[in-house]
């Protein structure tokens, strides 16, 4: 861990709800008493099974209740190790599976009220991701509008999949939003189900529909750049968390080669998809997904064509790596400071800004 | 009386001037489907034909959900002078393809073959007759050529029993699936497939395409053509992971898979992910005995076409290096629009004995013919 950097920037860390009575004081009257009434008891995402090993570390996890939901392990297990000034809060609370419009937004605002009050209040380094209610575009607008004055939320959250591909215009006012007020915009694992996680139906195993995130990852930068968001919202920071990284070169060789030869199709994207992403999509460090050896990994890491892309994450409480090795092997200590820390700040805007 | 032998000279036959290609992917057309197909198409199906078209799981009903780039997806200059589709006609395509690209060995890949009609009967009979019509208009008169048995993959048992009234017949080459299968493709009611191809001695070759009736991507149906073209490459991974994870490799242990058009240049990761996750969760999966690399390494081949273009080169080589330089197997496309040149395919110098591997050598071990 010698190439550890002080003041590193964790960029996709996961307290969890405890359960669904610890958002009861957060919601309104009438979700309250809609929760209790209809006997709601929770809204957990098979995307994450409770006890799958991806979910928690072995010993990061509590002997009763979820892994990520203790402040006091989480600054003794996330914070510490890795010297961490500032990490980004992301909620995987089930907001997104909901049919109802109305009742996404409820349980959006009061996990956001939540992660605000319990987590952001009580500890400094913290930041956190405004969880949106995608399904219906301009309430998610309306959620951002309610707390972008607030700078410790430094970001939305949506997932990869979910009913539509993310670049179609219909959600060009949530990212015309996140632009506006300085927000990135970042793309987390897990689906909202409303399709199979794979383009051939659903899958037999977890295994799988874990796997299966990085494969919507690489539709979704295609569907951002096709569709032209970058080239109407040129500002706008698309940070992929969680998604694996290694895929990237070859997708961009293959998207890029594909514009080359279709670009009629699409006038408004002007620059090679390569170009624009370098330019507006970062992605977490964890899951690495690398190659064994250090030699293979230095080779991956020219193939990204930028050492600008990669943003450093711990991805607590899953597990991804064992003891402190949230580094892969082969990467050099400029290159580690520049993930831990350069990269982090030149993409989110309000890391740098005074906290009011 | 004796008999002088003399020694003569004897032509020496012309050295080609291009290295020996097998294309392992030509897409031939009937030049009408009345004139070639119905004779082996008995009279009930041409009328069921006639009456409610080919219903697949798109609501277009002709043409493709996604308009293509071109017309046909074809090159403009690939249209035979005497008529008909691109790719229907022998005599041009030997002018235009296989001769002057020496192409020694080409696999014939049939993408309209009735494969994925939603009519399980309809899909057995079509798929039988465009078996028979590949031998009857194309193998029989063309050696270099070879074709695919085509089948109602949707069906497993049907599927099964038209490999094995194929098996042995040196006409086919492979067996052909389309990538968007209704289900991932490696769960249990494809098995029956893998089992007769496997006990037939034929690759399995798994094209992009196709409409399952699922989204192209776990979000939903994306508005562009090229995002679902894009997108084959997405599917054959999920593919590639359902083939493994469901072991079929471990079950069917001569099985080979070939994935056609579907890129290459992502198989590292991919391999590297799933390798990670069995470790993480290998009691999910006791049915698998190895890493998914290890089974992917011995079981699994890729086409090239559209071959991939990182800005730099030579990055290319390491790829091609991860994957094993004996995996790759050289493809054109032929006569679609985006058809790769084999004089220029390969963006950086290699060594002799990698070229031949990689336009040649590869397609003959695979397909069992270099014996």
């Amino acid at each position: 861990m010698s190439i550890i950097h002080p003041g590193a920037i964790d960029c996709d860390i996961h307290p969890a709800v405890p359960n669904l009575q610890a958002l009861l004081p957060y919601m309104t009257d009438y979700w309250r008493d809609t929760v209790v009434q209809r006997g709601i008891d929770a809204l957990e995402s098979i995307s994450y099974p409770v006890n799958a090993p991806i979910t928690a570390r072995p010993d990061w996890k509590p002997e009763k209740g979820r892994a990520g939901s203790d402040l006091e392990r989480l600054r003794r297990e996330a914070l510490i190790p890795f010297g961490t000034s500032t990490a980004i809060c992301n909620c995987l609370y089930g907001v997104h599976l909901l049919f109802s419009e109305d009742m996404a937004l409820g349980y959006a605002q009061a996990v956001n009220d939540w992660i605000a009050k319990e987590w952001l209040d009580r500890e400094p380094k913290l930041r956190a991701s405004i969880v949106v209610p995608l399904q219906n575009p301009e309430l998610a607008v309306e959620e951002i509008e309610r707390l972008a004055a607030d700078k410790r939320f430094v970001q939305v959250l949506v997932p990869v999949m979910g009913e539509m591909p993310l670049g179609k215009r219909i959600y060009w006012p949530i990212w015309a939003a996140a632009e506006r007020h300085g927000l990135a915009l970042c793309i987390h694992a897990g689906s909202s189900y409303r399709h199979s996680v794979t383009g051939i139906g659903w899958t037999s195993y977890y295994t799988e529909d874990y796997a299966s995130n990085a494969q919507a990852f690489q539709a979704q930068v295609t569907s951002l750049i096709c569709e032209g968001v970058f080239s109407k919202f040129p500002n706008l920071k698309v940070v992929l968390a969680e998604s694996g990284f290694t895929w990237l070169p070859a997708h961009l060789w293959r998207l890029t080669k594909f514009w080359r030869g279709l670009r009629m199709e699409i006038p408004w994207v002007d620059r090679t998809p390569a170009e624009i992403a370098r330019e507006n999509i970062r992605l977490t460090l964890q899951p690495v997904d690398g190659p064994p050896s250090a030699d293979a990994f230095e080779r991956l890491m020219e193939h990204m064509q930028s050492d600008e892309l990669l943003l450093f994450s711990t991805d607590y409480p899953h597990w991804q790596f064992d003891g402190d090795e949230v580094l892969p092997p082969g990467l050099s200590s400029e290159l580690a400071r520049k993930i831990m820390v350069d990269n982090p700040r030149n993409t989110y805007s309000r890391l740098t800004e005074t906290v009011t | 009386m004796s008999v002088d032998v003399l020694e003569r000279p004897v032509a020496k036959k012309a050295q080609p001037a291009k290295i020996a290609v097998a294309d392992c992917d030509i897409h031939p057309s009937p030049k009408s489907v009345e004139k070639e197909i119905y004779p082996f198409l008995e009279k009930r199906w041409q009328r069921h034909l006639e009456t409610y078209g080919m219903i697949g799981r798109q609501g277009q009903q002709f043409g493709p959900a996604y308009p293509k780039g071109q017309p046909d997806a074809s090159r403009r200059d690939a249209y035979p002078p005497n008529g008909g589709r691109p790719g229907s006609d022998l005599q041009f395509m030997r002018e235009q393809h296989l001769d002057p690209n020496n192409v020694q060995l080409g696999i014939l890949n049939p993408l309209r073959g009735g494969q994925a009609l939603q009519n399980l009967d309809f899909a057995e009979a079509y798929c039988r007759a465009v078996n028979d019509w590949q031998i009857a208009e194309w193998t029989s008169k063309e050696p270099r050529l070879k074709a695919s048995v085509v089948v109602p993959y949707e069906d497993g048992a049907l599927s099964a029993r038209e490999i094995e009234r194929r098996a042995g017949d040196p006409n086919f080459a492979q067996v052909l699936l389309l990538s968007r299968t209704g289900e991932p493709i490696g769960q249990r009611r494809y098995w029956p497939i893998y089992e007769a191809a496997a006990e037939a001695g034929f690759p399995v070759a798994v094209h992009a395409f196709g409409y399952g009736g699922n989204a192209v991507t776990g979000s939903g149906w994306p508005t562009y053509y090229i995002e679902e073209m894009v997108g084959h490459a997405q599917c054959s991974q999920t593919g590639l992971t359902s083939m493994v994870m469901e072991g079929i490799f471990e079950r069917f242990p001569k099985l080979k898979v070939i994935l056609v058009e579907a890129g290459f240049a992502w198989l590292p990761s991919l391999a590297w992910r799933l390798d990670k996750l069995y470790m993480r969760m290998r009691d999910e999966t006791p049915h698998l005995k190895r890493l998914p690399s290890e089974y992917i390494r011995e079981h699994v081949w890729l086409t090239t076409q559209p071959m991939e273009e990182p800005e730099v080169r030579e990055h290319l080589l390491d790829t091609i290096e991860w994957i094993g330089w004996d995996r790759l197997l050289f493809a054109t496309d032929y006569p679609h629009w985006d058809f790769d040149d084999p004089a220029y395919a390969l963006p950086v110098r290699v060594d002799a004995a990698r070229r031949r591997q990689f336009f040649f050598e590869n397609a003959l071990k695979v397909y069992g013919l270099d014996k």
